[in-house]
């Protein structure tokens, strides 16, 4: 089993914690795991991106080859784009479709959307919306995870326990909301 | 045994907290901050009382840490590869003194400058100062190789340099954590003269650090983190140093036994096990991340050895770091690719956050400014050098911390009038106040202006040894209190702000305008945790 996965998004919108998610399902499923995160200047509202590699043999590289990624996970529509370089010909491209401009020359969402549905498994979430029906605006990163999780190879409890144990601290409320948004993203995803 | 989830820093920490660590010191930088983070956060740290307040700077950090080793105890210090430039002094110099307690130097180098301005190879200062210096090529290996090195630098009584690079440190692995060490007693150091660098002391330990040098060439060579392993092929032989090691690994995956492989983690060079290989290939490709060090001593100047691959033939790129794609290149690996980039994809650089002070701040001081021309303003490192990218277009320098007030004043030195410095408040006490006095000393006609957000802002808000203090610093240093303005850079105050930059323009001697305004994200941080 191996899943190189590629996450991506403006620095500030949350992506560490999808990958802090997925790696501690991987530490619960006895999977070997390297995820590389972005830290320092580009934290400012630049790109931000993290390489995440699963596998049940051990990882060698931190970062994912060139054209070998199963997944992007994008919280950001143009963001996900940008990492295609990675993208293996068979892998899956899950993206929010709420655009985060904080640029003067954003290009048109009509012409980013139609880029992304150019790529075969594409999957474009409002994960925005889903999250604001789940009772919290703020987890819309979990929604796009859970849209994400068909394509990750861990059972899709240990993304729930993930999510349990990550929260935890938070409180009943902080975890009940962040579960709701993980289910509504793969409901999304399934049907 | 026990398996936790750490970036390649927290691996560092937890390590030297494992070791028997009695001082963490630092000053932050990427990639190296989250060191000192994990030690501050940490619940062994507090349970057995570790120091781990930051420094001012790296220098101060490196210095504080030869106490803590001088009165016997372990001692770790961690700054950014440029950092170890603040810190040179102390650190060639404790390579003469020697230490007392195990000391470690760590820095985090940061090819391809993701948040640097420069990417110099922190190995050249393990050569410079005749240490032991340690690359480990994964997490785990930083994780027990800190044991190790503590252990070296007791056993040969030396500071040992550890260097790291950006992947390394901010990559998550999992790690298997050793029994815990105890921390060391009190013991003050049996020669009373050990740090008495007077000539006459200097010349004769230098002399030893000399004859050391070989010993830790023989350190180098049983080193278990030194390995060479023979391979089916003599064509082409391996030598991967550090993380490199990784991404060779990577690419050969099944067929890694067709290569005779030398990894090194562990300097001195290795010499015989170079050899080693050398005598087995008809040709090596050395994989370096960072400079090629041992690629020039390898070939040195006649060059007329062995035929080399590597960064200084260009099979691998002169600058930047490794990746899979470049080390696949450079073993003749087909290259696998997606698709590039959509043409429509702009780029999305860093800038000041919405709320920032900063931003303010520098609309008031380009609107100030606007009557003499551009070309007036030297700045400085952090968040703050933002308003170089447009729409402000505000600052013609940023070199090294604290070389805004210093550059201004040589430049008024010149005639340029008004020279103006801007700073932020971490960077200020970190070296900036040094060159403040300078300029009252000399009465030098310049305006610093301290842009204060009362944090470290740029490297993700560590306290700043600045705030609420700044004032005071200033006037002690001898600021003509007249020319010591506070101003808040909020967009109502824009036009008084202007008005005050503009008086302090014109004054030919030392103003400092100091402005104040909390970072957002600190504030935001703030207000959440006492919610
Ligand atoms: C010698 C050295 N040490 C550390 C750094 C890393 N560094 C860059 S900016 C910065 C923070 C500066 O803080 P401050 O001056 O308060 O400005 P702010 O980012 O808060 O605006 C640090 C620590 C560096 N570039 N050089």
């Amino acid at each position: 089993m191996k899943n190189d996965i590629i996450l991506s998004g403006v620095g500030g919108q949350g992506i560490l914690s999808i990958a802090a998610t997925i790696g501690l399902a991987a530490v619960a499923n006895n999977l070997f795991l390297k995820q590389s995160e972005v830290h320092g200047m580009s934290q400012r509202g630049g790109d931000v991106q993290s390489h995440l590699r699963l596998s049940d043999k051990p990882v060698a590289s931190d970062l994912i080859p060139h054209g070998k990624a199963d997944l992007i996970i994008s919280v950001e529509p143009m963001e996900s784009l940008r990492y295609l370089p990675w993208l293996s010909d068979k892998g899956w491209l899950v993206t929010n479709s709420n655009p985060f401009i904080n640029i003067p020359d954003y290009p048109s969402l009509d012409e980013i959307l139609k880029e992304i549905k150019k790529i075969k498994n594409h999957i474009i979430i409002d994960a925005d919306g889903i999250a604001k029906e789940a009772g919290s605006a703020r987890s819309g990163n979990i929604v796009i995870l859970g849209a994400a999780s068909p394509y990750i190879d861990m059972p899709f409890e240990s993304l729930e326990d993930a999510i349990k144990k990550l929260f935890g601290k938070k409180g009943d409320h902080v975890v009940e909301t962040n579960l709701k948004a993980l289910r509504a993203g793969k409901e999304f995803s399934v049907t | 045994m026990k398996r936790v989830l750490l970036l390649g820093d927290e691996a560092i920490a937890q390590a030297a907290l494992d070791a028997g660590l009695s001082g963490m010191y630092a000053y932050p930088g990427t990639p190296s901050t989250e060191i000192m983070e994990f030690v501050q956060s940490s619940k062994d740290a507090s349970d057995r009382n570790v120091h781990r307040e930051w420094s001012s700077n790296e220098k101060t950090a490196m210095e504080s840490a030869l106490g803590m080793s001088y009165a016997g105890k372990r001692a770790m210090v961690a700054m950014k590869h440029v950092g170890l430039n603040v810190a040179a002094d102390g650190f060639i110099n404790s390579a003469i003194t020697g230490v007392n307690g195990g000391l470690i130097i760590i820095s985090a180098d940061d090819p391809s400058m993701h948040s640097s301005q420069n990417e110099q190879d922190s190995r050249f200062y393990g050569k410079f100062a005749s240490v032991p210096c340690f690359e480990p090529s994964n997490q785990q290996e930083a994780y027990d190789m800190v044991f190790e090195a503590f252990e070296v630098s007791e056993k040969y009584k030396l500071p040992v340099l550890f260097r790291i690079t950006t992947r390394l440190a901010h990559s998550r692995a999992s790690i298997n954590l050793r029994e815990t060490i105890p921390q060391k007693k009190l013991s003050l150091p049996v020669d009373p003269l050990q740090f008495v660098l007077l000539p006459a002391i200097a010349r004769i330990k230098y002399k030893s650090l000399l004859s050391a040098y070989e010993s830790l060439r023989y350190e180098s060579r049983i080193s278990k983190y030194n390995n060479f392993k023979d391979g089916r092929r003599r064509d082409l032989g391996i030598i991967a140093c550090g993380i490199a090691y990784n991404y060779f690994l990577e690419n050969v995956g099944e067929s890694v036994n067709d290569f005779p492989v030398l990894k090194i983690s562990a300097y001195p060079f290795p010499k015989e096990l170079i050899k080693d290989l050398t005598g087995r290939c008809n040709e090596i490709l050395i994989l370096e991340e960072g400079a090629p060090v041992l690629e020039e001593a390898i070939r040195g100047i006649l060059d007329d050895g062995i035929k080399i691959y590597g960064r200084l033939d260009g099979t691998v790129p002169r600058d930047g770091e490794l990746n899979p794609a470049i080390v696949a290149k450079a073993i003749g690996l087909p290259l696998s690719y997606g698709q590039d980039v959509p043409s429509l994809v702009k780029m999305r650089p860093p800038s000041f956050c919405n709320g920032c002070g900063h931003a303010d701040m520098f609309k008031s001081l380009n609107e100030s400014i606007k009557p003499y021309g551009t070309g007036h303003v030297f700045s400085d490192i952090g968040c703050y050098t933002l308003a170089a990218l447009p729409p402000y277009n505000a600052i013609n320098s940023c070199v090294d911390m604290g070389a805004s007030v210093t550059m201004a004043i040589g430049a008024s030195d010149a005639g340029l009038f008004p020279s103006v410095a801007v700073i932020g408040d971490s960077t200020f006490t970190h070296s900036g106040m040094t060159g403040l006095l300078d300029a009252v000393v000399k009465n030098s006609s310049v305006t610093i202006i301290i842009s204060d957000n009362s944090t470290t802002g740029m490297t993700g808000g560590q306290k700043s040894h600045a705030t609420g203090r700044i004032e005071q610093i200033c006037e002690g240093i001898g600021v003509n209190r007249e020319h010591l303005r506070i101003i808040v850079p909020l967009r109502k105050n824009h036009a008084e702000n202007v008005r005050i930059m503009k008086e302090e323009f014109e004054y030919k001697g030392v103003s400092v305008v100091i402005a104040s305004r909390e970072c957002i994200q600190t504030a935001t941080k703030r207000k959440r945790s006492e919610n």
